[in-house]
């Protein structure tokens, strides 16, 4: 196709096409060995090596590091968390952004907001589909301690009443940096959960 | 912009159609005996002048001695929009007639009242409880309302 006159370019488009064709022949001319993995001494280095840790590390460095949140999100501390997730302060940086419609692929609740006694069945449902092991951010007065509501005569007075609650936000709502701060603490104190049960005192040496 | 119709000239009129039916009239707004709200609601809505076609918000207000349930209504066809009022002194069993007949979208807002402030509303085909439980003590908008 002509370019019209009238109309003035750096390149004219035979020069752009001209450009294009020599950009080809140099890649093509460059590509005649195959490039090798330069990860390929990783596999021998890994066969001739043993890694020990203790179970509880790994379980707990796997737990920690996916979080996958449950979606509940009663009231107005949701578009807190909204923002949290979106890309200015970015939750995925610590590996905690994935929202589940289902309870059954979650194992992170974060409570969003203002419970109603009405409301309070499903959340608690909700909880208990979830599969073990899960834990529970209380975000927001709300979710703590009812806030501004608690006199109410239909606002539950925080959500530990129906469910246990690992960490709690303060604010109202909390800033997104707050709730990451929350998750991250919520991460220490996976940290140092015990998978594998201590032997009973009795079976210990020297227990009678 | 939707125009407020005056309460003097509706209440002139409703006064000629339906004797005696005027408790009260406001700037914009009539109080009507709520054993003839029903009637005045249906001309309102049915008569051409009036043409009350489109149903704003039904609302209820404790004033201690007696309920007041609010209607506003609005005409689509002549732009214009009125306020009419009833007044229920019972406080034991407060009884207003429902709306529904006329406006469908009456219905989860007599709910709502009968829920928070106890209102009950005759003819509602369904009237429970909206927002509150079944087994709930009390209506949490009256004014003596004590937790
Ligand atoms: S804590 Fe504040 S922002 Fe959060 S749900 Fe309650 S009222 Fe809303």
């Amino acid at each position: 196709m002509e370019v019209s006159s009238d109309r003035e370019y750096i390149y004219t488009s035979s020069e752009l096409d001209k450009q294009e064709g020599q950009l080809i022949e140099e890649v093509k001319a460059g590509a005649r060995e195959t490039i090798p993995d330069p990860d390929a001494w990783l596999d021998e280095e890994v066969k001739r090596n043993i890694m020990l840790s203790s179970v509880d590390a790994v379980l707990n460095w796997a737990r920690r590091s996916s979080l996958w949140t449950v979606i509940c999100f009663p009231a107005c501390c949701a578009f807190e968390f909204i923002a949290a997730e979106g890309p200015r302060f970015d939750m995925s940086r610590f590996g905690m952004e994935i929202l589940r419609a289902s309870p059954r692929r979650a194992d992170l609740m974060i409570t969003a907001g203002t419970l109603t006694w009405k409301m309070a069945p499903v959340v608690r449902r909700i909880y208990n589909q979830m599969p073990e092991p899960k834990w529970v951010i209380a975000m927001g007065a709300c979710a703590i301690s009812g806030g501004i509501f608690r006199s109410s005569y239909n606002v539950v007075p925080g959500y530990n009443k129906i469910i246990p609650v690992d960490v709690y936000v303060p604010g109202c709502p909390p800033r997104p940096e707050a709730l990451i701060y929350g998750v991250q603490t919520l991460q220490k104190k996976i940290a140092k959960e015990h998978q594998i049960l201590d032997l009973p005192q009795k079976l210990l040496k020297g227990n009678k | 912009m939707t125009v407020a119709l005056s309460g003097k000239d509706i209440a002139g009129q409703l006064e000629e159609k339906f004797p005696g039916s005027i408790e009260e009239t406001g700037q914009e707004c009539v109080v009507v005996k709520s054993d003839s709200l029903l009637a005045v609601a249906e001309y309102l809505k049915n008569t051409g002048s009036l043409a009350f076609d489109y149903f704003n918000y039904v609302t209820a207000v404790d004033y201690y001695s007696y309920f007041e349930v609010v209607y506003q209504l609005a005409s689509i066809k002549h732009n214009h929009s009125f306020v009419i009022k009833t007044r229920c002194y019972d406080r034991e069993n407060p009884t207003v007639p429902s709306v529904i007949g006329l406006w469908q979208g009456a219905n989860f807002q007599e709910r709502e009242i009968y829920d928070l402030m106890g209102i009950k509303f005759e003819g509602h085909p369904n009237l429970k409880r909206l927002f509150l439980w079944e087994g709930f003590q009390g209506h949490p908008l009256r004014k003596d309302y004590l937790q």
